[in-house]
């Protein structure tokens, strides 16, 4: 998007400046592209519900999704090899009739999802645990993947 | 509301508000999905607060205005790196103006999984009573 600096022209005693809008709309781009390169380390900025953020440090993977109102039997979670698999179904207490709604910001409903892991893991030692809305998701990795270190002979 | 039809959930980007004050922690600042209603007697406020736990959530009454504040702490150790980050880990902060009087004696506040439930009950208007004048 290249736009050239207009803006010096003059203005005639704060009369119409013709290419006022051309600079409003170029610094709404260029504030947009900002707004999609700053902070991103692989953000997304729609996804599949729930929203994840997966680490890894040099023994496992983390997985953690934020779950909010969601309680442990709801949730379905299984993993194969390299791949961990998230549904279950959120619900809302259904509030008696003469309630009145002032704001309902909150869904309720089904999801979900399909993680591909990095690497392998070894699935038999997979935790899960949900606390204060948060699932987080310990995945630890197959010991044919974990860095080895090699030692070098001399001679 | 009929909740029975089990739609998907979509998923949504937290909204991110200019904090009031300045933050003494850095890190963004977000805005809790909530639910309020009303019946005769109370006000109830649903609100998601995920990763907040008790001791860092702060419920605010004074001169009508509700103030929710939640810290969160990143979950993530310090080994940690990122390979896929979808969501960012930040406080919650929202603030409402109430035009009912609200018995401050009998709020009840109980978070749980993430969702902070407030039953504000309001005052009880006072009931008309009649005087008899008593004639000497």
């Amino acid at each position: 998007m290249i736009f050239r600096r207009v803006t010096g022209w003059p203005s005639w005693g704060g009369g119409w400046n013709p290419f006022g809008e051309i600079e409003r709309i170029r610094q709404e781009m260029n504030r947009l592209q900002d707004a999609f390169t700053r902070g991103l380390v692989g953000e997304r900025l729609a996804g599949v519900f729930p929203l994840m953020n997966v680490t890894e440090d040099k023994d496992s993977y983390y997985v953690r999704a934020e779950l909010p109102g969601i309680k442990a039997e709801d949730l379905n979670i299984s993993v194969t090899e390299d791949s961990l698999s998230v549904s279950g179904e959120r619900k809302l207490a259904t509030e008696e009739e003469k309630a009145t709604y002032h704001r309902k910001e909150r869904e309720a409903g089904s999801f979900s999802r399909l993680v591909t892991l990095p690497g392998p893991i070894d699935s038999a030692k997979v935790e899960a645990r949900c606390a204060d809305g948060i699932l987080s998701i310990v995945l630890p990795k197959a010991e044919a993947a974990k860095p080895k270190q090699i030692a070098v002979k001399t001679s | 509301m009929v909740e029975s039809e089990s739609k998907s959930l979509q998923a949504r980007e937290k909204a991110e508000v200019a904090s009031p004050a300045e933050q003494l922690k850095a890190g963004p600042v977000f805005s809790p999905s909530i639910d309020i209603f009303e019946t005769d007697k109370e006000i109830t406020l649903l609100a998601d607060m995920p990763g907040v736990k008790a001791n860092n959530l702060s419920i605010d009454l004074r001169e009508n205005v509700l103030t929710l504040s939640g810290e969160v702490e990143a979950p993530e150790g310090p080994d940690e790196v990122d390979i896929l980050r979808e969501y960012r880990t930040g406080s919650y902060f929202r603030e409402f103006s109430l035009s009912q009087l609200i018995d401050q004696t009998k709020i009840d506040a109980e978070l749980k999984d993430g969702v902070l439930h407030l039953k504000l009950p309001k005052v009880e208007k006072a009931t008309p009573r009649k005087i008899t004048v008593k004639s000497p």
